[in-house]
């Protein structure tokens, strides 16, 4: 049996799985400021009457980190950089000890200037003294070298034992992103490891052995142990609960849409043939840009409880939302009041929402029915807008090759998936609409939580070879290699494979069922005056996000 | 944070898997270090900086600036079509005011390709400055349009296809052709009789810096744009005049060539040459990316960097001031220099030759134009190339007036060579017959 938490802002849901089947599940309120007990809450609910044995594995999906950084309850970090030519590093302070160091890398890890060690040892000390015990070591470029990062670590290691590097994080290029990711690592472990260390003894407690997963940002989950040293991946967990469990309702050969329409936003993502659309060069939290790998997802201010006002003789609906529906008590119409008055909705107070339709239609001068239709038409015409311009936009992302010009994949969505409150709803709405079949997903209050106990282990792996300088890095794998100035593009292909096995290995992946994705395969023939001076190769592999049971 | 002053547009396209041959400078390696400095100082996601994917030009926005001979087809790959493409998309988002400045680093390049095209030449086949200029004067309507080219070479083809129009002011700054191809580019090339000093060629001598040539942007390039008042301004930017650059002599800088980007301020640069891809291009490109979106460039410079070395000589200072000072004051007498050179003929009549260094055709031209005070004129060229083509290119540019363009028509109407092309872009027809 599978146990399945999302942990969200409101609710947790909880669901305990037999073969894919729902058994029990539970929702409870989110107890905000202790998650751990929301957790624990729910798996009690859940394992009441079951021998604890029997239970195979359990993922959690949690709002821990998000919450950390909204509210800004992070621990203090100290930030070290080293930069060299480009930016001045300076307009990248981020933490509450901020220093550039000597030290520089080319854009093929080659040293441009040395570090100084005697800076760093001195520097070491001073943060010391100032009490900050979480370190974010971060060199530009050190996805090509890591050497830098690595030798400040040893004189850091004599001080400290929290530290954190930057190219553990991501062989993507994106010094910016990876000093804000690193710092993100740092500033959330603190919490992070309490609850950890408080689900840990639980599970002990309630002699539950199997392994404990946790949901990342791109849908895949990874083992509980490991989470400690990259808290920040599973930011945004929540969304991406709800569209792992959608994808039972997708349709595998065409592309889906995924909306979760709740009271104030309706989130959207994309599956292309039933496969999640992941941003890999990482998201924005906060209007920070950080590489963590997540499901393309994009929020609106419309939902079934979005405020409803008239404007200029038209009516708006959203983005704000000031409270439920009159229906349930609130004080301006919306659209859920628009649905209980034309009898779609079989609850709250019809009175109430039939005055809050009144509102609207006596200044425009129509009747009730045409005010409550336009109401749902606006709202779901906002969420249709919003899909197409994401569809547009993922089809208009840049490319670098004339093959991905001319042959890349464009996403041509056949179905709409709609989880949440009102889907049923607005299902026939935005079907009528968009002319695309939209299809609410059953279960939905729970198909997070079961989206969630599904999920698989994913995993990337980059691998970057330089023949010329006969090295090969793969640098989040702590993977450095001399390699012959022969050494081809299939010799690394071959070694970023071995690594992404082993990596998902480790991560709890069922071996027989693994599916891998080229994300990045290149070779380029570095030419130096009219000869060929060796090979940049640059592969990157991934284990896809999917669910157990595939 | 960081954050752009000018909302700034950049496509970037390496085209990493397109070369003329793999050995040769124009290879898919040449934007690789650029790509990885650019994205690893995650220029991308700063706010004000927005990435657009190129689009694809259409054959009718090629033939607005070109005859190609035969066809299209066999003069471009869909690399061309898509570079070109990368500087429409960001002419686009200008036009529609989305972005205040664009930047196409986009490659294959296109400064040297002609009016007609029988091949490469200087690793261009499609002029993608002239096919954007074309597209934003037929589709957005714009007028008075200045192109100030800061390749290493001479942009000869530029040049070609706006020779005889008065609405384009087209500024060239290069190295001496006497020292480099394609060997043109002198004081005294200044634009056919109906746009006679709207061909400004500066020619700057080997070993250049940094202080010789922004002396020149701000005292040459400046006042004549000043004067000329153009309602856009276009940077061909080449950056090959690198102190590095394997083919080229100059020792102009990545500092150099972020502050010649706010100096001459323009509205889009699309990226021509620069083959010295790991020691430039990198920093020279965020620089102009940074100097564009109006942010502090500093700190970008390349890690040999020492303006002690690359100091200016007095001596080619002295010699620059002097060039610009006669390029001045052919500007200033513009107005009188067309009886002076040309006369006053109804139709002027040229020939000349031209070679292709890239495919190794020779080309031979000989053109009418008609003389008119209301228009660029109507332009016919007897084209034929020791490919063995024989064509004839009719061309009435978009800001034609009634009697070139019913000159033009007669011409086309009696032409009789192998090809024979009309392309007349104040009415975007484009027809082409066989004898």
């Amino acid at each position: 049996m599978i146990i399945g938490i999302d942990v969200g802002g409101t609710h947790t849901d909880g669901v305990l799985l037999s073969e894919d089947e729902i058994v029990k599940s539970v929702k409870i309120p989110t107890k905000k400021d202790n998650l751990y007990e929301s957790v624990i809450t729910a798996i009690d609910s859940l394992i009441e009457n079951t021998d604890p044995s029997k239970i195979k594995r359990t993922v959690l999906s949690t709002t821990l980190t998000t919450n950390a950084v909204v509210q800004k309850k992070t621990s203090p970090v100290a930030v070290i950089v080293s930069a060299g030519p480009g930016i001045d590093p300076e307009f990248y302070k981020t933490g509450d000890y901020y220093c550039v160091v000597k030290g520089a890398l080319d854009h093929r890890g080659r040293e441009l200037a040395s570090l100084d060690e005697q800076e760093i040892r001195s520097i070491s000390e001073e943060i010391k003294k100032n009490g900050i015990k979480n370190i974010a070591l971060i060199s530009k470029f050190s996805p090509r070298n890591p050497s830098h990062e690595n030798q400040m670590e040893k004189i850091f290691s004599s001080n400290f034992r929290n530290i954190f590097k930057g190219h553990n994080v991501s062989g993507h290029l994106n010094f910016p992103g990876r000093i804000n990711t690193t710092w993100l690592n740092a500033a959330v472990h603190d919490s992070y490891d309490n609850f950890f260390r408080s689900v840990n003894e639980s599970f002990i407690e309630r002699k539950i052995k199997s392994p404990v997963h946790i949901l990342k940002a791109d849908g895949g989950t990874m083992p509980l142990s490991q989470s400690v040293k990259f808290p920040a991946q599973t930011i945004f967990s929540g969304p991406a609960a709800s569209v792992m469990g959608a994808i039972p309702c997708a349709d595998k050969n065409t592309d889906s849409i995924i909306l979760d329409i709740g009271g104030t936003t309706t989130d959207i993502a994309v599956l292309a043939k039933g496969v999640p659309v992941i941003a890999q060069n990482g998201i924005k939290i906060q209007n920070i840009k950080t590489l963590i790998r997540a499901i393309e997802t994009r929020s609106i201010g419309a939902g079934g409880d979005s405020f409803v006002k008239v404007e200029n003789s038209k009516i708006s609906a959203g983005p704000e939302r000031k409270g439920p529906a009159m229906a349930f008590g609130g004080e301006f119409p919306t659209p859920t009041d628009a649905f209980v008055f034309l009898g779609e909705i079989n609850d709250g107070d019809f009175e109430k929402a039939k005055k809050g339709i009144e509102e609207i239609a006596t200044p425009l001068g129509i009747s009730m029915e045409e005010a409550a239709e336009q109401i749902i038409d606006i709202t779901a015409k906002n969420i249709v807008d919003a899909f197409t311009e994401m569809i547009s936009d993922i089809n208009n992302k840049p490319v670098y090759t004339l093959h991905d010009f001319l042959d890349g994949y464009v996403l041509n969505p056949q179905s709409i998936l709609v989880l949440g409150g009102p889907a049923g709803v607005f299902a026939k709405r935005i079907e009528k609409l968009s002319g695309i079949k939209t299809i609410p997903v059953e279960n939905f209050s729970i198909a997070n939580a079961k989206g969630a106990a599904m999920a698989k282990p994913t995993c990337t792996v980059t691998l970057f070879a330089d023949t010329a300088q006969k090295k090969a890095y793969a640098v989040s794998e702590n993977y450095e290699e001399s390699i012959p100035s022969n050494y081809t593009r299939e010799d690394a292909y071959a070694k970023a494979k071995a690594l992404l096995y082993a990596k998902a290995e480790k991560m709890g992946a069922d071996m027989k069922n693994i599916e891998i994705e080229t994300i990045e395969d290149m070779s380029f023939n570095m030419i130096r005056g009219y000869r060929s001076s060796g090979k940049n190769i640059r592969i990157t592999l991934q284990v896809r996000p999917g669910l157990v049971s595939e | 944070m960081l954050k752009a002053k000018n909302k700034t547009g950049l496509v970037f396209f390496p085209a990493f898997d397109w070369a003329i041959d793999p050995t040769h400078p124009e290879r898919e390696e040449r934007l690789l270090y650029t790509k990885d400095q650019v994205f690893e100082e995650g220029i991308m996601d700063i706010e004000g900086i927005i990435e657009y994917k190129p689009l694809k030009v259409t054959r009718n926005e090629i033939n607005r600036a070109h005859f190609c001979v035969p066809d299209i087809e066999s003069v471009t790959t869909n690399s061309h079509f898509i570079s070109a493409g990368g500087a429409k998309a960001i002419a686009q988002k200008f036009a529609q005011g989305e972005i205040d400045k664009g930047f196409a680093l986009v490659r294959p390049p296109g400064h040297h390709a002609m009016r007609v095209v029988h091949g490469g030449r200087g690793f261009c086949n499609i002029n993608i400055e002239a096919v954007m200029i074309e597209y934003l004067r037929k589709e957005y309507g714009y007028r008075k349009i200045a192109i100030v080219d800061t390749d290493c070479h001479h942009g000869d083809g530029t040049q070609d296809v706006y020779w005889h129009d008065p609405d384009v002011l087209f500024i060239s700054l290069h190295q001496d052709g006497r020292t480099l191809y394609p060997g043109s580019g002198f004081t005294d090339e200044l634009g056919g009789p109906n746009a006679c000093g709207y061909t400004l060629n500066i020619p700057l001598p080997p070993n250049t810096s940094e202080e010789g040539y922004l002396y020149t942007i701000e005292n040459c390039v400046l006042p004549v744009l000043e004067e000329f008042k153009p309602d856009i301004i276009v940077n061909s930017a080449g950056q090959d005049n690198h102190y590095t650059d394997p083919i080229t002599n100059m020792n102009f800088t990545a500092q150099g060539y972020a502050k010649l980007t706010t100096l001459l301020n323009p509205d889009i640069a699309v990226l021509e040459g620069g083959y010295s891809i790991e020691a430039a291009l990198p920093y020279v490109n965020a620089g102009i990316i940074l100097a564009m979106a109006g942010i502090d460039y500093s700190k970008v410079k390349e890690p040999d960097y020492s303006p002690e070395k690359l100091k200016e000589s007095a001596d080619t200072m002295k010699y620059i001031k002097n060039v610009c000072e006669k390029v001045l004051a052919v500007w200033d007498s513009r107005n009188d220099l067309k009886k002076k050179i040309y006369g006053n003929d109804p139709i002027f009549k040229t020939k000349r030759n031209i070679m292709y260094d890239t495919d190794g055709i020779y080309e031979r031209q000989f053109q009418h134009i008609t003389n008119c005070d209301k228009c660029g004129g109507a332009l016919k060229i007897d084209s034929e190339s020791d490919r063995g083509w024989k064509i004839t290119g009719i061309h009435a540019p978009v800001n034609v007036c009634e009697k070139c363009l019913l000159q033009a028509e007669k011409w086309y109407e009696t032409s009789n060579s192998e090809i024979n092309y009309f392309h007349d872009n104040k009415n975007d027809r484009f027809e082409r017959k066989k004898h």
